[in-house]
């Protein structure tokens, strides 16, 4: 029982890494990226070439991951983003979404069907675990991405309210056009707003591809499970990112501990439970409720 | 027309706006000097708030030129021309909500050529102090009251150093004592030197400020000069007061 939740909370480490790039997209910019997870494995196969074809560790490989994902991120923003944006808050949604099947398509004609792993490039590391009492034994990659994800979910959480660039971009997430009469670039601070959320995706790719095998259709599951992170936790928090995702591992295992095949069904139910009780505790009329769940409304 | 004092500020040529069929403000001409107080009054529609938005950039004008200490702004935006210091607020006030009322102010401060420095810091306190904004600095702008809301607008956009700031009904709504509060915020900037555009329909109000008033009506400027000469100008009279003057 001890280890079982052991194990959640490392599991749910792992989800609120994958989910941080989502929840910051959401809470800052109003964005759901659907294009998450498929980002998210195009960065597992980067670090994987990097490894097969250069031997070049992923830990190396993230130096130059993050920052080209930050670029796409940058571009991602200025010229689709921003351009959608102006037909609506839900065209750059549907843009994502067209963003994430060209993307995983491109990466099935590139690489084929096989699954892929880091583990082959972290040595030891891939099953090295921690003893803690109680004879539970905790893999070392997962409390690796515990500890990831605390830093990273930290650091932004730091950043957006210690920072003068982190203030421009809440102001902006706010009201554009305000951000603009008080001398805030407000192109600028989203595209950096945008730059962060998908750099910090590179950092979950080298989780996905360590802890477990990734194809090129492998991002449809890993964004459901960053969605379900983002939103249990409350959209648009960042702390309750990871609460979030501990929570969604909890349920996982509980409903594998009921049922064999009870693991995904489990999560889902949890983020079907959480939306309906905010749904019907939330203030308001029918369109505004489903609005600030889904993050679009304050 | 009334005679600028000090070197030329501001000045619009032959400024229109129109929305879609709608005119809402049509050859405009205006010119101000450094350091002066100029109020606006006006029936509802008569393009005063729209004179502001073309002026502070949030709308480009249909026609005509924008020039600010010597250079043209017709195309410059809204962010732009704040960093040039010319800085408004808005009638109803435009918190960013989620952010606490130090924030709202610093924002303005770090963005307006300061960066995250002791500088914008102090800017930030010191603009909170003008506006007697420093026993609330750190409650959410969305939990606080009209008042709060109509200083947090003016103290922000002092955090963003203006030459010129554009008021927009900053008194509207609040009581008589409420806007003498502001009245005396806005009399120390004016005395610092910092000009000021101030569009209030409580005349008296605006009169312990503005050395010089301009009356607009239908998209024009109808009268311009001395205060009583203005307010007691036939055709003032007839489009805003429907009477005479108190």
């Amino acid at each position: 029982m001890l280890n079982q939740i052991a194990q959640a909370i490392v599991l749910g480490g792992y989800y609120a890494l994958i989910a941080c790039g989502l929840s910051f997209m959401l809470s800052v910019m109003r964005v759901i990226n659907l294009a998450h997870g498929s980002l998210l494995v195009l960065g597992g196969y980067f670090l994987w070439y990097l490894g097969e074809h250069y031997e070049i560790s992923p830990f190396v490989g993230l130096l130059a991951l993050v920052p080209l994902l930050a670029l796409v991120g940058w571009a991602l923003q200025r010229f689709l983003l921003e351009r959608s944006a102006r037909g609506g808050e839900l065209l750059p949604i549907l843009t994502t979404f067209g963003l994430s099947i060209v993307l995983d398509n491109l990466l099935f004609e590139q690489f084929g069907a096989d699954t892929r792993s880091l583990a082959p490039y972290i040595g030891d590391l891939a099953w090295d675990s921690f003893e803690l009492p109680g004879d539970i034994f905790v893999g070392k990659i997962g409390v690796l991405t515990l500890v990831a994800a605390i830093v990273l979910l930290g650091g932004l959480q730091l950043f957006l309210s210690r920072t003068g660039t982190g203030k421009a971009i809440r102001a902006t997430a706010e009201d554009p056009d305000t951000a603009g009469i008080v001398g805030i670039d407000a192109r600028k601070a989203s595209a950096i707003a945008s730059a962060i959320a998908v750099g910090s995706i590179g950092i979950a790719s080298a989780a996905l591809g360590m802890r477990a095998t990734f194809d090129a259709y492998a991002g449809g599951a890993q964004l459901l499970f960053a969605f379900e992170a983002t939103i249990i936790g409350g959209a648009g928090s960042l702390w309750g990112t990871l609460i979030g995702g501990i929570v969604l591992a909890l349920a996982q295992t509980a409903g594998a501990a009921i049922h064999p095949q009870g693991f995904l069904i489990g999560g889902h139910l949890a983020f079907i439970f959480v939306l309906f009780a905010r749904f019907f505790f939330l203030p308001g009329d029918f369109t505004y409720r489903l609005r600030r769940i889904a993050g679009l409304a304050k | 027309m009334a005679e600028t004092t000090g070197p030329m500020l501001l000045e619009a040529k032959g400024v229109a706006k129109r929305f879609g069929a709608l005119q809402v403000l049509s050859g405009v001409n205006f010119t101000m000097g450094q350091g002066e107080a100029v109020g606006i009054v006006g029936p509802n529609g008569a393009g005063k708030t729209t004179f502001l938005s073309v002026l502070s950039g949030a709308h480009a004008a249909s026609e005509g030129r924008i020039v600010f200490f010597g250079k043209d702004i017709t195309a410059t935006p809204a962010m732009q021309r704040c960093h040039m210091g010319l800085v408004r607020t808005h009638q109803i006030p435009r918190p960013f909500s989620g952010l606490t009322v130090f924030e709202n102010v610093h924002v303005a401060a770090v963005h307006n050529g300061r960066r995250n420095t002791e500088a914008a810091y102090q800017a930030t306190l010191e603009a909170l102090d003008l506006c007697g904004m420093l026993p609330i600095a750190n409650r959410q702008a969305d939990t606080i009251g009209l008042l709060d809301r109509k200083r947090l607008e003016l103290a922000r956009a002092l955090a963003a150093d203006p030459k010129l700031l554009l008021l927009d009904e900053i008194g509207g709504g609040l009581t008589e004592s409420e806007a003498e509060e502001l009245v005396e915020a806005i009399a120390k900037l004016s005395a610092r030197g910092i000009s000021i555009i101030w569009i209030e329909h409580i005349v008296h109000v605006l009169l312990k400020i503005a050395r010089r008033l301009i009356c607009m009506d239908a998209g024009r400027i109808i009268a311009d000069g001395d205060p009583q000469a203005v307010m007691s100008h036939p055709e003032v009279v007839k489009a805003y007061l429907g009477g005479s003057p108190e």
